[in-house]
């Protein structure tokens, strides 16, 4: 549940939030960074759950020696009042067996805390696509009814591709079976959906087909996508995007060389 | 995704297992039956002596200033060379925790022994435990929240000590053996105290039972501190729980480090390594 980090819990009313799905690259969580760590966010609470797997670990957006030594854990949520926007960023895999509760926990959450819309950042499996999705853009997102009544021109004009239904059997013509969401890869992200849809929450997804590797360019792909929307950065000139890279992001890959391997 | 054979493989993801599109499937009877079983027997349950037990059943919190928690054979045996040693320890009580790591128990003993909770005879406030078995990722959880709950938490201060492979520490200038083992720590923010080594850099992280006890203490403002040993040796090594020695210094009034124990304890809980595993000696 959440637990407010200060004596008074913050008000997230008419808030916009972003949350990322844990899901293939983890290129939602690494967008999310980027937008706390550009957008110098503070920390106002905590989801604290046993469905998340435990880790801690110091301030990941740290900036000097001073604010370095902060500790931060696996389910936080930031804010930017000036903006109206809530992040939620999640670091640890969700338990396999506890997936069905934390999607109703961040369901019940999102409910009580009054927020006007949420942005789940995702990705799936570049490998899954069919013939349609390996052409354009490889984005995509889906959007609940009650969010598109608000958002379908903004939508429009940026010209976004909605998800494709794929056939419940891929290659048989000739059966009656619908057409279904499928989202591989993609963790808890087509049950948030689904149950939004169900429970007439205000709820977007926006998605990335890729493959794990180094999925910084990814990211800020889809952060640069989710700009176009809400408009995060101010940018009057045409220039790239100056996202800030947080100092977490360092030795993705492992440690420095030993010069005795040689 | 396709081979060059022209056979195709599934890529796996380092973030997402597959589909959990089964879940929503109806379970029948039988194989909800087994689910809750397990689940039941995964369960962790504290067992205390008769006394604490009586004390937690009238209401009344273990009262508790200072709690350490050793995570790990190097951090346990610490505790057991450096400080239960001194026999001025009561054993209050273990915890049970089945997973499938967990060995088949050979008499009751090897389970009791894996997790247990010592009081200190004229300090009543300060607790020990030593956690030598392994918590797995759905119990960690559980385990923290039922051994806080029994604790009183107004001025608690806790001390995780906890073993770690220096292979698993990231740095960017690769570091010679020669530097480990080192200990870095991790705090909660209530915790005021001055750590007595370098803090855990970015992107190194701490996770299993160390990580929930923080992650618990954090939001329920708890004073807390992870004192994280890497070391390059697997199994027990007096230079590794060596290593450990400054982190109880300031618990110093309340906790007897004895500072240079005989070799025949040493030696005692120093077991050599075991036949079955020469093979990397």
């Amino acid at each position: 549940m959440f637990i407010s980090a200060d004596n008074s819990p913050p008000s997230f009313k008419d808030f916009t939030l972003v949350m990322p799905a844990v899901a293939v690259g983890n290129v939602g969580q690494l967008a999310v960074d980027l937008i706390v760590s550009t957008l110098n966010m503070n920390r106002v609470g905590y989801i604290h759950t046993d469905c998340l797997i435990p880790m801690a670990g110091n301030n990941p957006y740290a900036t000097c020696k001073e604010d370095a030594e902060e500790m931060h854990t696996p389910g936080e949520v930031y804010t930017a009042p000036e903006l109206k926007l809530a992040v939620l960023q999640i670091r640890a895999p969700i338990i396999q067996t506890k997936s069905k509760k934390f999607r109703q926990l961040i369901m019940s959450w999102i409910k009580a805390s009054g927020f006007s819309r949420t942005v789940v950042l995702s990705s799936s499996h570049a490998y899954q696509r069919d013939d349609r999705q390996m052409e354009g853009v490889p984005l995509r997102y889906l959007i609940t009814p009650s969010l598109l009544k608000v958002s379908a021109d903004a939508l429009k004009e940026l010209g976004w591709r909605e998800m494709e239904r794929v056939p419940a059997f891929l290659g048989l013509t000739d059966t009656n079976a619908e057409p279904r969401l499928c989202i591989p890869g993609g963790g808890i992200t087509k049950g948030l959906y689904t149950d939004s849809c169900s429970e007439d929450l205000p709820l977007a997804v926006l998605l990335l087909f890729c493959s794990e590797g180094d999925n910084i360019p990814d990211a800020f792909t889809l952060v640069n996508h989710l700009n176009d929307w809400l408009h995060l950065l101010d940018n009057p000139a045409q220039e790239p995007n100056k996202w800030k890279i947080p100092t977490s992001w360092s030795l993705l890959f492992g440690s420095g060389i030993p010069p005795a391997l040689f | 995704m396709a081979t060059f054979f022209g056979e195709v493989l599934s890529a796996y993801s380092r973030a997402v297992e597959e589909e959990e599109d089964d879940e929503d499937l109806e379970e029948n009877e039988e194989d909800e039956q087994i689910r809750r079983e397990l689940e039941e027997k995964r369960e962790v349950h504290l067992h205390w002596s008769p006394e604490v037990s009586e004390s937690l059943r009238s209401g009344n919190k273990l009262q508790c200033s200072d709690f350490v928690l050793a995570v790990g054979h190097n951090a346990a045996r610490f505790l057991s060379v450096y400080v239960l040693t001194s026999a001025n320890w009561d054993t209050v009580g273990h915890a049970s925790v089945w997973n499938e790591r967990s060995r088949a128990v050979t008499g009751q003993t090897n389970e009791e022994s894996a997790c247990v909770f010592y009081r200190h005879k004229d300090n009543p406030s300060v607790v020990i435990c030593q956690v030598t078995c392994y918590i797995a990722e759905d119990q960690l959880f559980q385990w923290t929240e039922k051994v806080f709950d029994c604790l009183q938490h107004r001025e608690l201060n806790v001390t995780v000590l906890s073993d770690s492979s220096v292979a698993d520490y990231k740095t960017a200038d690769y570091l010679c053996n020669s530097s480990a083992p080192f200990l870095r720590s991790l705090h909660t923010g209530t915790f005021s105290g001055q750590p007595v080594c370098q803090a855990l850099e970015q992107p190194n992280i701490i996770t299993g039972l160390p990580a929930a006890v923080l992650n618990h203490c954090q939001v329920h403002r708890i004073s807390t501190v992870v004192y994280q040993c890497y070391s390059d040796v697997i199994g027990p090594d007096s230079v590794t729980m060596e290593t450990y020695k400054p982190a109880l210094t300031k618990l110093g009034k309340s906790i007897q480090v004895d500072c240079s124990p005989s070799t025949d304890i040493l030696r005692k809980f120093v077991k050599t390594t075991d036949i079955q595993s020469n093979l990397y000696i």
